[in-house]
């Protein structure tokens, strides 16, 4: 049953009666009448009369309060009057002055300057642990192949068993598509010219250069860095990493480092992988263009050379490392919370693929300038 | 066995978050062989202060001794020797939720003892015997209760002997009988190994059972307003905000 109110106007005062229950579902009609009401009245003293009151809870008591607490002229005050006994008890502790003033924000508003200046600070910091973790995971990766006795081998062939073999159903999918769209949308185009065979040379040269470590890196950023960063975000939320550092043990070598030798070890030969499955796919469409596999060897193996594929392998190493890293960095730096967590696996992937496409960049510049 | 041998030492330790100082030259010994509680209410700075105890984080100002030497100051080799020389129980327990009860014990074992994998199979199957969760062996973590998960944490955390446990709120979560068999526990460490411990907690019957000392922390004060025994604080400190926490009473 809903609130009811009823305004009538008294002796030179306005009497408010409200009646029913006054609960958080029933309060919000009459609440928005009495705020009128008042208003109305706003050279008058009111009174509330509470007589007619069943039941009221919390969201009763707050909306007495909030009529006891409005700014009035002197000599136009609001008074509840005939509250029951029971309801009386809720109401008596709360002092409606010391709510008079409308709820303040929870922090001031902050100056652009300063929201300028927290971000650079923040970035700063960032850089700057950026910059110790490499140094820290190169000396611990530089530590573990002069004492591999020291690395953690057995976590590390669980994670390549994640990482790679785990990995395979999909890298096989995208790199089938890729050759097959690949190879499809040149032959379309190459046809006018009767120049189909040519779409070996295109498909190989592409994808054992450029798109099959690429997109495995990718994918492994997708994967894997969302992984780590999550593994150790929440390992770190639930301070099993203070654990390791009080116990003597660095995070960094027991946990990134099995991971990023995982990772560099993994990619090379997922590559590999994908490098075929993607020529598979384009032999296929080759096919249909009645082009035999025999010639489409011929033809991939005259246009392609081992130089192209060792160079791509090479990157793959690369972006593993890239991919790992950032993996684990990233969630050593969550914050607390379980918030937080979500926060890192996405600053993972984000930054991962960032680095994949910076370094593939590099290697454009550098296969070029060394002729490779 | 108690003695009057200091074997932690806190000397004019200033600790806080940025600008924010949560304590302020606070100084206080830690003798071999006592249980040490460190108390105080909510958000006084028991845990930041017991983060600085064990090296997680440097202080401002001031000094950290154990058994001598300073783990503020202490770095490479020296540090973790000095690391080596305690025991850490997280209040969550902060095992390793992808390694077994035996394998979290051994673990300390494998990174720093040649012992062959028998002994320290064997050595870690002792020190869960210990806590009463030798049957627990090849369970994960999470598939045990939060009393028994901080029982293995300090299996864990004795694995290696460790001449000083400490323990972050111990009682934190768990029900009276479970926390009064973790009293139990610490106790019987402290008796039969001689380790000396420094608890962190809020939960009197807890302080009363195991405390031979307790230093109690406060906000307002940003340090130590009491220290001594908890028997005598609750019935002769002269500060009445100390009388009124023993006496579990609420503010007027």
């Amino acid at each position: 049953m809903a609130a009811k109110l009823v305004e009538t106007r008294g002796e030179g005062n306005a009497i408010l009666a409200l009646s029913g229950r006054l609960d958080a579902y029933s309060v919000a009609e009459a609440w928005k009448g009495a705020r009128q009401a008042l208003e109305r009245n706003r050279n008058l003293p009111v009174t509330v009369d509470a007589s007619g009151v069943e039941y009221c809870d919390g969201a009763g008591v707050a909306l007495l309060v909030d009529l006891l607490r409005q700014p009035r002229p002197v000599g136009a005050k609001v008074t509840v009057l005939n509250l029951a006994e029971p309801f009386q008890r809720l109401l008596a502790p709360f002092d409606p002055e010391s709510f008079a003033a409308a709820a303040s924000p929870l922090a001031p508003p902050v100056s652009p300057v300063e929201r300028a200046g927290r971000a650079a600070a923040q970035a700063g910091r960032e850089l700057w642990e950026l910059v110790a973790f490499v140094g820290e995971a190169g000396a611990a990766l530089a530590a573990g192949l002069r004492q591999p006795r020291r690395v953690r081998w057995k976590d590390a062939l669980a994670v390549a068993a994640e990482a790679g073999a785990n990995a395979l159903p999909i890298v096989a999918l995208i790199a089938f598509l890729m050759g097959v769209i690949l190879a499809f949308q040149s032959a379309v185009a190459m046809k006018q010219f009767g120049a189909e065979i040519f779409v070996a040379n295109l498909v190989g040269l592409s994808l054992l250069r450029e798109l099959g470590p690429l997109m495995t890196a990718i994918l492994l950023a997708g994967r894997s860095a969302a992984a780590f960063a999550a593994e150790i975000g929440a390992m770190k939320v639930g301070e099993e990493i203070d654990a390791l550092t009080t116990m003597g043990l660095d995070p960094v070598r027991f946990l990134a480092v099995p991971r990023i030798f995982a990772a560099v070890a993994v990619t090379p030969l997922l590559t590999v992988f994908a490098d075929f499955v993607g020529l598979f796919g384009g032999g296929l469409v080759m096919l249909s263009f009645d082009i035999p596999w025999v010639t489409y060897y011929r033809q991939l193996t005259a246009s392609v050379n081992l130089e192209d594929f060792f160079g791509g392998l090479i990157k793959a190493c690369v972006f593993g490392l890239l991919v790992a890293g950032i993996g684990c960095l990233r969630g050593l730096q969550t914050r607390n919370g379980a918030s937080a967590v979500g926060i890192s696996t996405t600053r993972a992937v984000v930054s991962a693929i960032v680095l994949i496409v910076l370094a593939d960049g590099m290697f454009a510049v550098m296969f070029y300038y060394l002729d490779y | 066995m108690t003695t009057d041998e200091a074997l932690i030492q806190v000397r004019g330790l200033t600790a806080g978050y940025g600008d924010d100082v949560l304590l302020r030259e606070v100084s206080f010994d830690v003798r071999r062989g006592e249980v040490f509680a460190i108390l105080g209410g909510s958000g006084c700075g028991k845990s930041t202060l017991l983060k600085h105890l064990i090296g997680l984080y440097r202080p401002m100002a001031g000094r950290v001794l154990i058994g001598g030497d300073d783990l503020v100051t202490a770095e490479g080799a020296e540090r973790l020797a000095l690391l080596r020389r305690f025991g850490v129980m997280y209040q969550s327990g902060a095992l390793f939720g992808s390694m077994t009860l035996l394998e979290n014990v051994r673990l300390p074992l494998e990174e720093y003892t040649d012992l062959p994998d028998e002994a320290m199979d064997l050595v870690a199957r002792l020190k869960l015997d210990l806590v009463g969760l030798a049957p627990f062996c090849g369970h994960l973590p999470a598939e045990l209760s939060g009393g028994m998960q901080k029982r293995a944490a300090i299996a864990r955390a004795v694995a290696l002997d460790p001449a000083i446990l400490f323990l972050d709120e111990p009682s934190a979560g768990l029900d009276p009988i479970t926390s009064a068999e973790l009293d139990q526990l610490v106790l019987r460490l402290a008796r039969s190994l001689g380790i000396t411990f420094v608890v962190v907690t809020h939960e009197l019957p807890s302080i009363y059972a195991i405390a031979d000392r307790v230093i109690m922390l406060d906000k307002s004060a940003r340090g130590i307003i009491a220290e001594g025994r908890p028997q005598e604080l609750r019935d002769h400190s002269d500060n009445p905000w100390v009388r009124r926490f023993f006496n579990r009473e609420a503010e007027q």
